[in-house]
């Protein structure tokens, strides 16, 4: 388990990327208040998913275009999945991992 | 206890009708009755069965299986030969009852034979060799007949007769089709089109077509041995196919009391009293009897929303008929009117006898009215849609018949390999898109999103609708959200503009949670867009609801890096303003220094980290190269030193992008002002482009574009003075804004609205809103602020916070 940073780094709505032994994740804060995290990297072309807009649902990445859905990293466009990691909030800290 | 749902007619119409009950979730107890002693199949493929390029199995559409899985009861050859309306049962030729309590009637029509002396003979039916083409069996008996003779006459020479006589062939050596009318097809065609297709198919097949005869006998003592013509000439056979039209099987209907006239009469619900109704060839609606499959698709549609209560107010409308055929191996198209009705209908032809080619068109009032094509169907989609949609029409007229200026011409679906690239942005095949037709995916815009094909430059996009029309075999199902704004919210934009005014919703949140219901990703940018133009400085601006670039101001790279483009007004620009650029790039290792086409200098590979420093740095506006916004205003030379120029382009193009900088809307908009005819700027390809003309004056073209779509713009005005421009584009901007759809860029806006009402409105005021026009556009000019000046503190926490990955993939090399 590895604690983030506080959820305020995030805005309602967003993603940002961290670092996380070696591996980069992205880390999203949807508008119902919950938390969603994947691989960083798109695995299409590298776009940042990060950067990408987010429903309750899916993510974009913000490159081509392509969905995926947060929870399940289940591609919905025809490319390859996403690693997906367990994350949730202790009080406003970020934990990542089991 | 489920409601009893009883089906007589087990064709085309019948099970379709049964199939889209069933996709509403529909709860009935089904039974169905089928005259022939098969499942369910495609009649319109009987003509390749005959011809043998289809196998017979291959024509089924719903297997025996597909009824026990839906849980269908399924009685073949059965006839229904009553309905006793009192007891709500069915009476059927074996003496069995089946109770209903709603009842569909899908019985279809049968083949017309003429009482021709000789047709019939006494106690067998048809006289031997005789034969009507309509089902399966007809088809079967006819082929192992023909195999064993010689000279076949098909009577009728309309569809299903072409089809016969060019289906025969493969099986004996010598065909002629004798036809009553004038002319061939006579229902769709005009007399020239029909001489048309009839030199075609003498000249290309070799059969042999007679007009204007009348079959006044059938010869032949044991056996068909030739017809007899009301000229007096007789046509030796042995085989004889009656093609001459069908009639609605509503005799069974009329019996048991219900209202027929030349088809069983039902309302727009598909109704024909309580609880039973009727689709399909047998079905007569606001008069007409349908005998082609598109209106019995729309019915079966109407009528499953209807039963299953999934839209209790569903009505069908009728059909405008609009045909797309392959006639005996002829592209043949047709649509409305066959020939001018009134003295000023606009008519235009084109005749290339020798190619087989015949284009007509027909426009009343501006609107297309009717079309014929034959031997050259390429553009049917887009008069299909003029005619359907009554769009306006090109300014030049020749454009409905050729495709001027564009690509090339269009490979039929057929003739294309699987492994054909169709779309070049995200390297999808054909193969690709027919397979993912084939799992069921049947509109355009969901193939499209399945496979992302034409989800790049989206030049391919009539091209992947013309495959998936093709691989779905005229089954395209038309996808509702094509009309809306955005996916995420099913309103068209004016009702969304309405709704978002009427309920103050100020917020993209605040439109998903009010109409929408469900936050959409792919809905944000949209809405945002439209927010912000609706709303102005009241809009409540989420930062997630924007697309990267616009939260950075700057243009996402493939490495996740940003381009910086600073504002360079009419692409002028200084010594001092050069020194400078050239000294951030250099502080900040800029990999990559390029001059844009919209004549600019472009900063390309900067980290979004870097980004508020850079533009502190270089001190200058952003020039909006990352938006769906204003971009730039290219000028020329112009008068002050070009030889050759009548206008000061420069300056004007200045001023224009002095007041519309950083205007957004639902495309990118780019301009250009050129200082004479030459066009050195290009401004005849552009959104809005200027052209400085002799005498002082501006000639302005609108709806422009190079890009992957080319079109030269629709002249929409030419002015006296610059003060005009400068009013007319804020003008014309404000209305494109206010009245395209997302991601519509003005090529398609235009045309789509017609350049004479984009003039009435924008210039001659006929609506009366300029002055709104005028007022929203100065509303959104005065309260413009530069968005590259906001960089001191972030807007959200880590706007600026790199999202890369730690190694940077994949790597764009740095060019020396």
């Amino acid at each position: 388990m590895t604690a983030l940073g506080s959820i305020h780094d995030i805005p309602l709505g967003e993603g940002r990327t961290y670092a996380v032994d070696g591996r980069m994740v992205a880390v999203f804060r949807l508008r119902d208040g919950s938390l969603r995290a994947t691989q960083a990297v798109c695995p299409h072309k590298g776009g940042p998913l990060a950067d990408g807009q987010i429903d309750l649902r899916q993510v974009l990445c913000p490159m081509h275009l392509n969905a995926w859905d947060l929870t399940t990293g289940c591609s919905l466009s025809g490319q390859q999945d996403l690693t997906t990691y367990p994350v949730r909030l202790d009080d406003d800290q970020i934990l990542l991992g089991e | 206890m489920k409601q009893r749902l009883v089906v007589i007619g087990n064709g085309m119409a019948g099970a379709r009708t049964v199939e889209e009950i069933l996709a509403r979730g529909g709860d009935f107890e089904i039974t169905m009755f089928g005259d022939e002693p098969y499942g369910n199949y495609n009649r319109i493929m009987l003509s390749n069965v005959l011809a043998g390029v289809e196998d017979e199995s291959g024509i089924f559409l719903n297997d025996l299986s597909w009824y026990a899985d839906n849980g269908i009861t399924l009685h073949t050859g059965t006839r229904i030969e009553r309905i006793d309306r009192a007891a709500r049962v069915v009476h059927a030729a074996d003496g069995s009852t089946t109770p209903y309590d709603k009842l569909i009637i899908a019985t279809g029509s049968r083949a017309f034979v003429p009482p021709i002396p000789g047709i019939h003979r006494p106690g067998r039916g048809y006289h031997q060799g005789v034969f009507a083409f309509r089902t399966l069996d007809d088809t079967r008996a006819m082929i192992r007949y023909a195999k064993e003779h010689e000279r076949a006459v098909v009577i009728g020479g309309g569809l299903l007769g072409l089809e016969a006589a060019r289906g025969l062939q493969n099986h004996l050596s010598h065909v002629t089709l004798v036809h009553a009318a004038g002319h061939l097809m006579n229902t769709q065609l005009n007399e020239v089109a029909g001489a048309t297709l009839k030199a075609t198919i003498e000249q290309r097949l070799g059969i042999e077509v007679v007009v204007d005869g009348m079959t006044t006998e059938i010869l032949g003592k044991h056996a068909v041995t030739g017809v007899k013509l009301g000229d007096g000439r007789v046509i030796p056979c042995d085989v004889v196919v009656v093609a001459a039209g069908i009639r609605a099987n509503s005799e069974m209907a009329a019996e048991s009391g219900l209202a027929v006239d030349r088809g069983i009469v039902v309302d727009d619900q598909m109704r024909v009293e309580d609880d039973i109704y009727a689709v399909g060839e047998c079905a007569q609606h606001r008069g007409e009897v349908y005998g082609l499959v598109a209106p019995l698709w729309d019915q079966a549609k109407v009528l499953a929303d209807h039963l299953t209560g999934v839209n209790p107010y569903a009505e069908y409308q009728g059909s405008r008929i609009a045909t797309k055929l392959k006639v005996a191996g002829v592209d043949v198209a047709a649509m409305g009117l066959k020939e001018p009705e009134h003295e000023d209908d606009e008519s235009l032809t084109f005749t290339e006898p020798r190619k087989g080619v015949y284009k007509h068109v027909i426009i009343r009032d501006g609107r297309l009215v009717g079309a014929t094509l034959v031997g050259d169907v390429r553009k049917y989609a887009f008069l299909m849609q003029a005619f359907d949609r009554g769009l306006a029409l090109p300014e030049e007229r020749a454009e409905l018949m050729f495709d001027l200026g564009g690509p090339a011409g269009e490979v039929p679906v057929a003739d294309m390999a699987d492994d054909d690239q169709v779309c070049n942005c995200n390297g999808v095949s054909k193969g690709a898109i027919c397979s993912t037709v084939q799992s069921g995916c049947r509109t355009v815009s969901g193939v499209m999103d399945k496979t992302r094909a034409g989800k790049g430059c989206g030049t391919c996009k009539p091209l992947v609708q013309r495959i998936v029309e093709w691989a779905a075999g005229g089954e395209v199902e038309e996808d509702p959200a094509a009309s809306y704004y955005v996916p995420g919210v099913p309103m068209p934009k004016s009702e969304l503009m309405n709704a978002i005014r009427l309920h103050e919703l100020r917020s993209v949140s605040a439109v998903f949670a009010k109409l929408g219901g469900q936050e959409d990703a792919k809905s944000k940018m949209g809405l945002a867009s439209l927010l912000k133009m609706m709303w102005g400085g009241d809009y409540v601006d989420e930062r997630d609801a924007r697309f990267i670039n616009d939260r950075v101001h700057a243009n996402i790279q493939r490495d996740g890096t940003f381009s910086v483009v600073p504002q360079m007004k009419g692409g002028v620009t200084t010594p001092a303003q050069l020194k400078r650029i050239a000294e951030v790039a250099e502080k900040h290792d800029v990999p990559m220094v390029k001059l844009t086409g919209g004549q600019r200098i472009d900063l390309l590979g900067v980290p979004k980290e870097r980004l508020p420093e850079i533009w502190a740095d270089l001190d200058m506006p952003s020039g909006w190269a990352y938006g769906k916004s204003f971009r730039t205003v290219k000028t020329c030379v112009g008068s002050d030193y070009c030889r050759f120029g009548v206008g000061d382009s420069t300056a004007l193009g200045i001023a224009l992008e002095e007041r519309y900088q950083g205007v957004e809307g639902p495309g990118k908009m780019k301009l250009a002002v050129t200082g004479c005819p030459r066009n050195c700027a290009e401004a005849y390809v552009k959104d809005l482009g200027v052209v400085a003309i002799d005498g002082g004056k501006w000639e302005i073209y609108v709806g422009g574009a190079a890009g992957a779509h080319v079109r030269k713009g629709d002249l929409l005005t030419t002015v006296g003075s610059a003060a005009e421009v400068i009013t007319l584009t804020g003008r014309f901007l404000e209305y494109y804004r206010q009245n395209a759809n997302w991601l519509e860029r003005t090529y398609a806006f235009v045309p789509r609205v017609g350049i004479d009402r984009v003039r009435e409105v924008v210039v001659d005021d006929k609506d009366g809103i300029a002055a709104d026009l005028d007022a929203a556009m100065d509303a959104t000019v005065s309260t413009y602020r530069d968005p590259w000046k906001d960089r001191d503190e972030p807007a959200t926490p880590g706007q600026f916070r790199t999202s890369l990955p730690l190694t940077v993939l994949p790597q764009v090399p740095v060019r020396a």
